[in-house]
């Protein structure tokens, strides 16, 4: 006996401990993956808003890389990249010499630079390829601007000389120019801001009322035969159109005037290839000098650029701007699904645990249940489409909308928010059911028991134990249903999802909350800006911030879900659940 | 089946695992003076040809059986005996399990407990029950103790903080929580927390408590305490107690069934069933023999 353990050289080991190593390197595998994933979209994300040096280069005569004869240009450098191409060999030497005089392709590596040369109004692209054998010349311009526009991308130019409206030039080498230009694009956004309220709150609140009148006009005149207070109703609307008409075009006129003074006002620039042109002032949004910057004016760019992105509204199909109402859309309707599968779940899921009787019948419930978590989501987006919204949506229309609904324009009767967030909670009801039926059936028999045999009744019982025992299993499915509910697109575009919507579904306008509008969703977001864009290359930044910005969102959601759990699991504190 | 409540001096022959003859319910009462407690009802909580069957499988065997008020009366016998079932009967805590049936019937104070006009909920608040594993709830102290109360739907603050205060007294726990009674259940010790679940039984003012091996998880000091109660209260409840546990059933119960797979074998004063038990199962159970 001793002398065999004496044999044995070193530590025994356990035999089947190496798989612990194979487990241990899925967890590693899958981990990585996730870090991977989520660095490259906060890198990608992230320097969308960071305003990186612009650098100019100068190609040779002839290089495949010039543009129309173009052969300067400046920019941001994307990323260098190695390509290889079969090029057709040209010179003697690198023919073998059985082969002489037949031509040939042979591989050839050389390595490009990917830059961001922006104004697309005059390149009509806003990526470019260069090859770096072609470069003969690369510095950083000092006095150069990167200017965000109403439309086209962003431009990058050197300023001329800046003409006002009464008539004064700076030209740059003037010592005022710098504080004339600020002060304008200054005043311009203080006009926009204000053209903006006067389109949103003003405007907004007269269109929806002529919208109205206008129906209800049409509906009457369609009638082939008027009442006489039918007529006089008629003409009161009449009247009520007509003062309202004079209203919108007074505002109108206000937020014409403010965008006349906005094209007073002109900068003159001259591009990097020579060209030259000019910008109005009330199109300039920002600019900045990118090569002046030190790393905390930077920072100060990076976070005026990045609050504007989450606070601000899009332009210029979408590309640029903010993604505001996508952000507050996607909120709203992840709401409206928790608010919707929560209750639901929990009350199906009570049934099914504690009321029913187990059997054959409730087995398979449960399996169908469970199975409707697989079921693709496109297809809760089809049935969405017919149940919600040309069923329910439509019932609502003919019982209460009835005249927008026969003069073709429906209210509840197509896409809209509510539709959206009713078909995610169907979609989510699974996570739900299963989650309370698991934490339900946790609650330890003794306290359902204790409880019972105190005179309280199995409802009492539910109540007062079962149900505040098990709330932190069912946030903790509120929480799965939430983070997938938030990402998901697919049955999002059959029920009321846009590109780009006017309104948000919550604004300042009577009744305050519009459930029937069609909205912006991040998810939907992403894909339009990166798929649907005019530009798709000049996008994909935008789509790493949206990603960034949508991850956040969910994270931000879940958290705050995950507090709450935590802050009613301590009520229950030292329970054994 | 009245009669027999009229009527509850007959005295069946020792060892209940005699046939009796259909029509001829013989109950186990003993006539005996209660000492100077005054003369209570003898056959309080009573058993008649009570069989109990979950599923297919029969669990009780004609159990004749007639437990006095204001007495302990505690059941005795190996596990799987059927002693906890038919504790649990008494309350109709085993109406939740799916498949349970009887016949027979089972009556306290003169009134079927399966009566269909009887809620089952009004049975229970009657009946206070004290589990094996101690079951506090998720709440305070003093949300434990008024939970009866509370499902009741008694509101008014005085009537709470006084019932709160009586029933922590009575369970002796008074002293040890006055301080902290809104603080978790859950901080307490197990010995603590039993007697929490005996005063949260106290609270609703019942007239019987049911204790199913109360003590099987306490320490020895913790069980002397509750065996104190046990004594304390058994002047105002009758206490029906299974026990795995020889000597705490000879310490604190009055009288003392012994059930084996299913049946009654005796059931009798303890002190008889200990000393002088008239069954030889009984005998070799009691002295440790078997089970």
């Amino acid at each position: 006996m001793s002398s065999k353990i004496k044999n044995t050289t070193g530590p025994a080991a356990p035999k089947g401990e190496v798989w612990v190593w194979f487990t241990s390197l899925g967890l590693v595998l899958g981990l990585s993956m996730v870090l991977v994933l989520f660095g490259l979209i906060l890198f990608r994300g992230l320097s969308y808003f960071w305003p990186a040096p612009v650098t100019q280069i100068e190609l040779r005569e002839d290089s495949e890389s010039a543009l129309r004869g173009m052969t300067t240009f400046a920019g941001v450098l994307a990323k260098t990249q190695q390509r290889t191409e079969r090029v057709l060999a040209e010179t003697e030497e690198e023919l073998d010499e059985e082969d002489a005089g037949a031509l040939e392709m042979i591989p050839q590596t050389f390595t490009e630079l990917h830059l961001f040369i922006g104004n697309r109004d005059a390149y009509g692209q806003s990526f470019r390829y260069f090859r770096e054998d072609d470069i003969v010349a690369r510095f950083y311009p000092d006095n150069i601007i990167r200017a965000e526009r109403r439309s086209e991308g962003d431009g990058i130019f050197y300023p001329l000389r800046l003409q006002l409206d009464d008539g004064t030039e700076f030209d740059v080498s003037d010592e005022g120019f710098e504080a004339a230009l600020r002060r304008v694009v200054r005043e311009a956004r203080s006009r926009r801001s204000e053209i903006n309220r006067i389109e949103r709150r003003e405007i907004g609140r007269i269109n929806l009322e002529i919208n109205d009148i206008d129906l209800e006009r049409r509906y009457l005149q369609r009638q082939e035969a008027l009442t006489d207070s039918q007529e006089r109703w008629l003409e009161r609307l009449g009247e009520r159109l007509q003062a309202l008409q004079e209203d919108f075009a007074v505002h109108e006129a206000e937020a014409n005037e403010l965008r006349r003074e906005n094209q007073a006002n002109v900068l003159f620039f001259e591009r990097s290839d020579g060209g030259q042109g000019r910008i109005a002032i009330g199109d300039l949004f920002r600019y900045y000098y990118p090569n002046q910057l030190g790393f905390f004016d930077r920072i100060g760019v990076f976070s005026i650029r990045f609050w504007e992105f989450v606070s601000g509204y899009p332009r210029d199909a979408n590309m640029s701007g903010g993604i505001f109402p996508a952000i507050f859309g996607t909120f709203v309707m992840t709401l409206i699904m928790s608010v919707a599968v929560t209750p639901f779940g929990v009350i199906a899921a009570i049934y099914l645990r504690e009321y029913a009787k187990q059997g054959p019948v409730v087995r398979s419930v449960r399996i169908a249940v469970n199975n409707l978590a697989g079921v693709p989501s496109i297809v809760f987006g089809v049935f969405g489409l017919g149940f919600f919204v040309y069923l329910m949506g439509g019932s609502i229309d003919a019982l209460f909308f009835p005249r927008a609904a026969e003069m073709g324009t429906p209210t509840f009767g197509t896409g809209g928010i509510l539709w959206a967030g009713l078909t995610l909670a169907l979609l989510n009801l699974p996570v739900v059911i299963v989650a309370t039926e698991e934490s339900v059936s946790a609650v330890p028999r003794g306290v359902r028991e204790g409880s019972l045999a105190c005179g309280a009744s199995k409802w009492q019982t539910m109540q007062r134990l079962v149900i505040p025992a098990s709330l932190p299993g069912i946030l903790t499915g509120m929480i799965l249903a939430m983070a997938r509910g938030a990402g998901e697109v697919a049955p999002l575009m059959l029920v009321g999802v846009v590109a780009l919507a006017p309104n948000l579904p919550i604004d300042g306008n009577f009744p305050f909350i519009h459930l029937e509008r069609k909205f912006m969703h991040l998810g939907f977001h992403i894909y339009d800006v990166g798929f649907q864009s005019p530009d798709s290359e000049a996008a994909i930044p935008t789509v790493f911030a949206t990603t960034l910005v949508l991850i956040g969102l969910i994270v931000l959601l879940n958290l705050s879900a995950i507090l709450l759990r935590n802050h009613i699991r301590k009520r229950h504190l030292g329970s054994a659940f | 089946m009245t009669q027999n409540r009229d009527n509850p001096t007959e005295i069946s022959p020792p060892g209940g695992q005699q046939k009796t003859p259909i029509g001829q319910q013989k109950l186990h009462v003993e006539q005996q003076p209660l000492g100077d407690r005054g003369n209570f009802n003898a056959d309080y909580i009573s058993f008649r040809d009570y069989s109990f069957y979950y599923g297919a499988t029969q669990v009780l065997f004609d159990i004749n059986l007639a437990l006095p008020e204001r007495q302990v009366t505690a059941l005795i016998g190996p596990s799987g005996c059927g002693k906890s079932t038919l504790l649990r009967n008494i309350n109709r805590m085993n109406d939740l399990i799916d498949g349970v049936r009887h016949t027979g019937d089972l009556l306290i104070d003169g009134e079927s407990v399966y009566n269909p006009y009887l809620e089952v909920i009004s049975l229970r608040k009657r009946i206070g029950m004290v589990f094996q594993k101690s079951n506090p709830f998720p709440k305070s102290i003093y949300e434990n103790v008024i939970y009866g109360l509370r499902v009741a739907g008694r509101r008014r603050k005085s009537v709470l903080d006084e019932a709160v205060e009586s029933s922590l007294r009575r369970a002796a726990l008074w002293d040890e929580v006055k301080d902290r009674l809104h603080e978790s259940a859950f901080s307490l010790s197990g010995g603590q927390m039993q007697r929490l679940c005996i005063a949260r039984a106290i609270a609703n003012n019942p007239e019987i408590i049911l204790m199913d091996e109360p003590c099987s998880a306490l320490d020895p000091v913790a069980t002397g305490k509750i065996e104190d109660l046990i004594h304390e209260l058994k002047n105002d409840y009758t206490i029906v107690i299974v026990t795995h546990n020889m000597q705490q059933a000879a310490r604190v119960s009055d009288r003392t069934a012994f059930f084996y797979l299913g049946k009654l074998i005796e059931y009798g004063e303890t002190e008889r069933i200990f000393m002088n038990p008239e069954n030889s199962q009984t005998e070799a159970y009691v002295s440790g023999r078997f089970g």
